[in-house]
Formats: structure tokens, C-alpha cells, sequence
């Protein structure tokens, strides 16, 4: 099937597992030496696609080789965090996932039969997007694949497999097999989005070291007609799967994700076979009132082992490693496909601001330690959950479930119960980019954080969601009171202005419930500037030109004082 | 606040023999059950994470390594 048929298909269900994308030739490889491309993707899973799509829409061209020409086998991830579906609405494609998807906010954790601990991700009102939504992998690719079809600069090649990756100064030779044979092509900057196994890493001698730990899952996907809420439940020694943990997640159209804990000692082979996978699931089943009998039909199995691990630098001259192939972690908590996501949020406009000359090579080299920060923040809180759901040892075990037991009658141990501490946005604390607060503020939205959402009535008195007003490029969210708006005007960015409840200006966003300004402490005077990916990057009690031309410099990783804005 | 090492028990001995006596009549496993729930009880009482660090190491600075574990 080709893009084009996908985009006539508009309004029907699209089976996206059932596609398949045709080859088609480029006119590159018929070219007598390679082309030059500004950027090579290579990988079109979540996070290849979403980098492309985000370099589309800020002018880059940019080419996606995939090996493959289908979308992911199976559901595999399947929680989408609300960082992830603001950058999604950012690419153009939020809204179809969150409509197509499950959202939820609450979490349960039972010990055998009794619920021990519950959790609520969101516990305030005033965001635009759920804490999650469950939505299977290949529905996340095949709308994203949908959005790059309406780029004319996302040049997506299906079955051209990366076999040779030659890295020089300032460009990089790679070798790509299609079932036309060979061609070269020349790519200012590549980016491995090629995953766990990343064929770019090996080719370029690479590793990414870690931790495997010792135990095995299996995962089955069931359908059934049943329902119940929207909610993460886990459990610990379930009378069901005794001695192990259990996970149930809903998926759209009546698709449950069931997620066995099995021991090292399981065999993979013998676990993945039907016969033994139907026991599992109807005694699970059977242990619910409403569920026992429930017919039900296996959509999708695996079994999988996983380690914690990332590379031990993202960047590597030319060559930038995003997502699975730069960092792995155990899917407690969601962080894989989510902050692989998040890596294509933060490089995609500081590749693109390098391509057009407007920031150095270095803020690059931002990006690599930005996203290994976060890799580490997501591998710490994966490897305690880890060890809490798999202990290692005796006295990790004993603790475990000491915690467990003190949790049913003991608030503060159900704090201790660790089933994943589920993917929240990474504050890029001590970023070189984050220029350190000089004025005294409350609040969360430090300097590094990911802008928080709000409600806002829009100038023409619709309303609407701040996260929805950010530009493309920099933004400051300026108190519409006093003359900061004036002094601001002119600069390089988009420039919201934020009237207080119940006031109206003119031209200025009305922070209707208040939330604005509690979230990001702006008060009458102040300034909160955000960066292209919508990370705060500075803010200021007082607003001066000087100091915002100097942030935003800075966090286009310019020699400080030389400002390339107007 | 440093960890309390000098004398703080209201009743040394008292306490003693309670703890002893919390262990009457369990087996081993039942006896490291036990302890495990009382030092998470106790380390939510104290609370603070730097003291709770400054007891692990001191607790830590006896104990001898088992080659191979």
C-alpha cells in the first residue's frame, strides 16, 4: 500500500497491523555519485517518525530509511505518556490518538487479594491531556506515518536497510540495501532510531552497557467484552499466578494487555505456546466475579527478559543515537517509547536551528547530555522498581516483602511499593542551556522543566489550552499587566501575554482559572521564557530585553552576550 | 541532625528485653520478617534520609563481605 492510499482511507477504520508499505524507488539511487541530504533518520518507530515529523515542520528536509515495511509487530508499547501527547499535538497528531486511546490516570497494587496502595497521576483538574492513554504501538506509528504523508519533506523509504555506516568530519557515507541493490547516500547529520538491537551502533562499534536482570515475562494481549475501568492494576502474589506479579492494562476495542511475571527459570519456548498461555488467562479471569467465563480470544503473545542500559555518549560526531538504540529500561513505568519521544522533542529543533546556521555545532552536544541525564533519571527509577517486583537477593526480597506486609495496614509503607514509577516529563536540571534563576520563585516550572498546561480564554474569547498557544520557536509568557509586553516586542519569539482571572485585554491570553499563574509563580512584571521543545529556559521577576536576548542565546548554546535575534 | 549514638534510650534495658522478647517462639525467617518490618517502621519515624544514611553506614561498618555475593 502506498502513503497516498493511507491518506484515501480517511473516516474507515485502518487495521494499521494489516499495512504494508510498498518500496519505492528514489531518484537517488539511479544518481551517478550520492546525494547530500541535510538528515538521515534512520528507524521509522514512534521516535524516528516523531523526529521527522518535528525537523518537517521546521523546514528541514529530511530522509527515513526503515528496513522494514510494516508498522511494529504486535502492541508492544502501549502507554503514551502526557508529556508524549503534548509533543504528539505539537507533531500534529494528538488529538486522533487521544480519541483513538484509552486514557487513564489511576493506578492499583494489590498484595494477594486486597489493594495495598493506589495512585492518581493527576490528581488536579486544568491539563488538556490524561496522564496516559493505552493505545498499541502500531496505531502511535500508523498515525504518525499518516502526519509525515502530509510533509512534503519527510522522504520516507520503506526496505532500505542501513548496511554500512561511514562516518567522516562533517557528513556521514551510508551504504543502503533495497531490493534494487545498493546505493550510497551522503547525510550531513544521521540519527539511529533503529532500536534496542541498533544495526548504526554495531556498525560504528558501539555498546550500550548495563544491567540484565534475571527474570522473565510473558505478555498476552487478550480480547474480551468486559467492563471495567480504565485503570493500571498490579499485582504482587496474586492467588491466581501465586509467587510472582501480575500487570492488566485496557487497550482500545476491548484489547487487555496481561503481563505475567514467570522467573528466570521459565522457558520461553514452552511459555509462548497457546495451550500454556489460555491456563494463565482464564485463572486470572476465574479470579474475578465479573470476568469468570468471560470468552476471550489471544491477540498478540511474547516472552521477554530486558536489561537497563545506554550508551555511554549519544553523540558521536555526526552520528546521533535516539530512543531504544541510545537507552533500554524494564517497561515498568513506560519510559521506553516515552522518552525516546522526548529524545526527538529536544533534538529536533536544535538540528535544525544548526542546519540553518542560527546556533553552533555545540548545541548538539546538548542534546547528548540533556538526554543521558534523562536516560539515567529513567534507568534509576526502572531499576528500583525492578528491584522491588524482582529482588536480587535475600535480604532484597526479605525487604520486599516486609514493605508488602506492613503496606496493608501501614500508610506510609504503601509509599514503598514500588510498581513502577510511571514516565513523567524529565526536568533538564543543570542544563548549560537553563539560565539560573536570579529572582526568588515558587512552583515547579524551574529552569529545565517541561511547560505545564492550563486553561486560557484565547483574545477572541474562545477557550482553549496554553500548551496550544506556544510558537515554534521561543516563547515567553509575559504578565499582561504593566508595560512587559512593550518591552519584549520585536524579539525573535512568540509572545503570549497572560491577563490575570477575570480581566481582558486586548490581544492577551485570560488565565481563566488562575493556573498560570500558580504554576509558572508569574506575577504582575514577569517573564517565564520557554524554549522551541517548550522546556523553561529562564525567568525573571522583571522583564528586560537585554536579559531575554541573553537566555535565548544561551540556550542556543551561543558564547554568551552574542545574541543572533534582532 | 547527626544520628544519636550517645546514650538515648529512655530505658535501655526494658528496651532490650522487649526486642527479645518480640522474637519468642519464631523460627529464623520469622525472626528476620520481623526485623525487616521494624526497621521500616522505625525509618519512618525518624524520617530524615541523612540520618537514615549516617545509621546504614554505621550499621554497615561492622559487617564482613562473603566473598562471591
Amino acid at each position: 500500500m502506498q502513503l497516498n492510499e493511507l491518506a484515501g482511507r480517511k473516516g474507515e477504520a485502518v487495521d494499521y497491523q494489516k499495512l504494508v508499505f510498498d518500496y519505492q524507488p528514489s531518484a537517488d539511487q539511479a544518481a551517478p555519485a550520492p546525494v547530500r541530504r541535510p538528515v538521515a533518520v534512520i528507524g521509522a518507530g514512534p521516535v524516528g517518525l516523531s523526529l521527522a515529523i518535528d525537523l518537517a515542520q521546521r523546514g528541514v528536509p529530511v530522509v527515513v530509511l526503515d528496513n522494514d515495511s510494516t508498522l511494529s509487530t504486535g502492541s508492544r508499547a502501549i502507554c503514551f505518556a502526557k508529556r508524549t501527547l503534548e509533543i504528539f499535538d505539537r507533531l500534529g497528531c494528538g488529538d486522533r490518538m487521544v480519541a483513538q486511546g484509552v486514557s487513564w490516570n489511576v493506578g492499583k497494587v494489590f498484595l494477594r487479594d486486597e489493594e495495598v496502595y493506589r495512585f492518581d497521576l493527576l490528581p488536579e483538574a486544568g491539563h488538556e491531556r490524561p496522564a496516559f492513554i493505552n493505545l498499541q504501538q502500531y496505531v502511535v506509528e500508523g498515525h504518525l506515518v499518516d502526519r509525515a504523508r502530509a510533509l512534503p519533506l519527510v522522504d520516507l523509504r520503506w526496505r532500505n536497510e542501513v548496511v554500512a555506516t561511514e562516518p567522516h568530519a562533517d557528513h556521514v557515507v551510508l551504504t543502503i540495501a533495497t531490493p534494487d541493490g545498493d546505493y550510497r547516500l551522503e547525510a550531513e547529520h544521521v540519527v539511529a532510531c533503529d532500536g534496542s538491537r541498533s544495526a548504526l551502533r554495531r556498525q560504528l562499534g558501539l555498546e550500550s552497557q548495563g544491567r540484565t536482570f534475571r527474570d522473565r515475562f510473558l505478555i498476552a494481549d487478550v480480547r474480551m467484552t468486559h467492563d471495567a475501568p480504565a485503570e493500571r492494576w498490579f499485582w504482587f502474589d496474586p492467588a491466581f499466578h501465586p509467587n510472582q506479579s501480575v500487570l492488566l492494562h485496557r487497550q482500545p476495542e476491548g484489547v487487555w494487555r496481561i503481563d505475567f511475571q514467570l522467573g528466570w527459570d521459565a522457558d520461553p519456548e514452552h511459555e509462548k505456546k497457546p495451550e500454556n498461555i489460555l491456563p494463565r488467562v482464564k485463572a486470572l479471569l476465574a479470579h474475578s466475579p465479573t470476568l469468570k467465563d468471560a470468552p476471550f480470544t489471544l491477540e498478540w503473545a511474547s516472552v521477554y527478559t530486558f536489561s537497563c542500559q545506554r550508551m555511554a555518549r549519544f553523540r558521536h560526531g555526526r552520528v546521533l543515537f535516539a530512543g531504544d538504540a541510545a537507552h533500554g529500561v524494564s517497561p515498568f513505568g513506560a519510559r521506553g517509547a516515552n522518552s525516546g519521544i522526548q529524545d526527538a522533542d529536544n533534538l529536533g529543533w536544535k538540528l535544525a536551528a544548526v542546519l540553518a546556521g542560527r546556533a553552533p555545532d555545540a548545541l548538539l552536544d546538548t542534546y547528548a547530555s540533556e538526554r543521558e541525564a534523562a536516560a539515567d533519571e529513567n534507568i534509576r527509577h526502572s531499576t528500583r522498581s525492578t528491584d522491588f517486583i524482582t529482588p536480587k537477593s535475600a535480604a532484597s526480597r526479605l525487604f520486599r516483602d516486609a514493605v508488602l506486609a506492613l503496606a496493608r495496614t501501614h500508610p506510609f509503607a504503601r509509599t514503598l511499593v514500588n510498581s513502577g514509577r510511571l514516565s513523567t516529563a524529565t526536568t533538564l536540571h543543570g542544563s548549560p542551556l537553563n539560565t539560573p534563576d536570579a529572582d526568588a520563585f515558587d512552583g515547579a516550572m524551574v529552569p529545565g522543566a517541561a511547560a505545564a498546561d492550563a486553561r486560557v480564554t484565547r483574545a477572541d474569547g474562545r477557550d482553549d489550552w496554553l500548551l496550544r498557544q506556544l510558537g515554534p520557536g521561543f516563547t515567553a509568557l509575559v504578565s499582561a499587566a504593566g508595560s512587559t509586553v512593550d518591552v519584549l516586542r520585536g524579539l525573535d519569539l512568540t509572545l503570549l501575554a497572560i491577563a490575570p482571572q477575570g480581566a481582558s485585554m486586548p490581544g492577551a491570553l485570560v488565565d481563566r482559572d488562575g493556573d498560570v499563574a500558580r504554576r509558572y509563580d508569574l506575577r504582575p512584571g514577569g517573564v517565564v521564557l520557554l524554549r522551541p521543545d517548550g522546556h523553561v529556559c529562564a525567568r525573571w521577576r522583571r522583564a528586560m530585553r537585554g536579559r531575554v536576548r541573553e537566555a535565548m542565546a544561551r540556550a542556543l548554546g551561543t558564547p554568551q552576550g552574542v545574541s543572533t535575534c534582532p | 541532625m547527626p544520628l544519636i549514638t550517645t546514650p538515648n534510650l529512655e530505658s535501655p534495658d526494658d528496651f532490650y528485653e522487649a526486642l527479645i522478647a518480640a522474637h519468642e517462639r519464631l523460627g529464623e525467617a520469622e525472626s528476620h520478617a520481623l526485623n525487616a518490618r521494624l526497621v521500616l517502621l522505625l525509618a519512618n519515624h525518624v524520617g530524615r534520609l541523612d540520618v537514615l544514611r549516617e545509621a546504614l553506614a554505621a550499621a554497615r561498618a561492622g559487617a564482613v563481605e562473603t566473598p562471591g555475593s
